[in-house]
């Protein structure tokens, strides 16, 4: 099984992304946690303006078989979550990197990103 | 047996639309027989065994004293007339050929038990194609009704095929022996099923999952709780009986509910059920994302005053009351 895993995102243990552009920072899962959920069917997402730590739980993915809980790679100010998901969840199976993002954050710190794990890294983590 | 092969999703559909396959080789077999066959497994379950006739099969309880479930099986009663076998969830068959040996000492019955629960494989073909597939594989033709059982060849092997299953859909389980089962499975050109779509095909019927709908330590309900007490003939003397026609004269507190999500989310194992006004009335033991109906389904026990169609109540789902409402099992017309 190969993965789709985009250079230039950076990524967590367990499974999400990050991809910051222009200062804006979005936030999903990977390939890999849509493919072992399976049928995505029912997405619970934070508010615009909540406030999370790294590593705080902000969301929920519901596939038919599991319940997974999702993890912030940093710290920061929600500004947009994607609604279309409300009504189409499967966009996290389809398009895991594009229209099935979560999240929007405002980042409180950058720097923070430097912990996170790059594709390289992140490939190798899910060979072991 | 494996989560999915393709998609939980896909495979659903298949079985609802067309046809599918699961190797559901996990479930046990116990064969009785001799003399005093009928008479044990007359004992053994809630069910009517005498009035089986050979080649027949029917739905039953395997009931504690106190007419606590222990198992959900079916009886079949092979096309010889001599043999018993019936076929308890998986990882109980050694339980209950010890209940049978059990039941034969208490009782001073002559019956043979043979756990056969290794020597048999076998495989689930569901779906409305289901009964023109097994033309494809064997000279005879399908001629079975529902709770039937039968000798065929199948792929060239002898097999019993019998009219039973868990999906709701038209079709039949095979047993095999265990060293020609791979021939038999590869000989229906259908889709593979694994256990996420046979869960929520089961789900959709609102049949029970033992261990979850009911289990005698973490769940222990009556037959009338769980909602089958159809399967329950208090003119037979099995263990239990007592205990049961007490039970239903009583009348149950809780009763076994379809409910239907109506807000967005998924039911889950283990959520509460309240009325509108936070009133703890049931707790969910199964729910999925229905495939076919687009909603969320699951089964609850909930307060017998509540326990009826329609009536409005909410689930809370990580701390949060959602709108869902009592349904009638099946969900689906079948």
């Amino acid at each position: 099984m190969s993965f789709d895993i985009p250079e230039g995102l950076r990524y967590l243990d367990s499974h999400e992304w990050i991809d910051v552009t222009d200062g804006t920072a979005r936030v999903g899962v990977s390939d890999v946690a849509q493919d072992e959920l399976g049928d995505v069917v029912f997405v619970e997402l934070p508010a615009e303006g909540d406030q999370f730590d790294a590593g705080a739980e902000f969301a929920v993915v519901e596939s038919i078989k599991a319940v997974s809980d999702v993890y912030m790679p940093a710290s920061g100010e929600v500004t947009a979550v994607n609604e279309a998901l409300l009504d189409r969840p499967e966009l996290i199976n389809e398009e895991p990197y594009g229209d099935g993002w979560l999240v929007e954050l405002e980042l409180d710190d950058a720097d923070e990103l430097d912990g996170l794990l790059s594709a390289e890294a992140y490939a190798e983590r899910i060979e072991d | 047996m494996p989560v999915e092969f393709d998609s939980i999703r896909g495979e659903h559909q298949r079985v609802r639309e067309a046809a599918g396959k699961f190797d559901v080789s996990h479930m046990g077999q116990i064969e009785v027989t001799g003399p005093d066959a009928a008479a044990l497994l007359q004992r053994l379950t809630t069910n009517d065994v005498a009035a089986l006739d050979p080649g027949e099969a029917q739905y039953a309880a395997i009931t504690d004293e106190e007419g606590i479930m222990l198992e959900d099986t079916v009886v079949y009663r092979l096309p010889d007339g001599e043999t018993y076998l019936f076929v308890p969830n998986a990882g109980n068959d050694a339980a209950m050929a010890d209940r049978c040996r059990w039941i034969r000492s208490a009782f001073d019955l002559d019956a043979e038990i043979d756990n056969t629960t290794t020597d048999w494989a076998m495989i689930a073909v569901q779906g409305p194609d289901a009964p023109a597939r097994y033309e494809t594989v064997t000279d005879s033709r399908y001629t079975l009704d529902r709770f039937e059982i039968e000798r065929a060849t199948i792929a060239g092997v002898d097999c019993l095929v019998a009219a039973t299953g868990y999906t709701g859909e038209d079709g039949f389980e095979i047993l095999t022996p265990w060293a020609e089962a791979t021939g038999v499975w590869d000989a229906f050109d259908v889709q593979p099923c694994g256990l996420g779509a046979r869960d929520t095909l089961r789900l959709e019927m609102g049949l029970l999952l033992s261990g979850q709908d009911f289990d005698p330590d973490e769940q222990p309900r009556t037959p009338y709780e769980a909602g089958i007490g159809f399967v329950v003939d208090l003119d037979t003397a099995f263990v239990g009986r007592d205990a049961l026609e007490a039970a239903r004269e009583a009348g149950v507190e809780e009763t076994l509910c379809g409910v239907e999500l109506l807000d967005r989310g998924v039911l889950r194992h283990g959520h509460t059920v309240t009325t509108p006004d936070d009133e703890e009335i049931g707790h969910v033991t199964s729910g999925t994302m229905s495939p076919t109906l687009g909603v969320s389904i699951g089964l609850a026990y909930v307060d017998n005053e509540y326990a009826e169609p329609d009536e409005t109540v909410r689930v809370i789902v990580r701390d949060e009351p959602k709108k869902a409402r009592i349904r009638a099992t099946p969900f689906l017309d079948r």
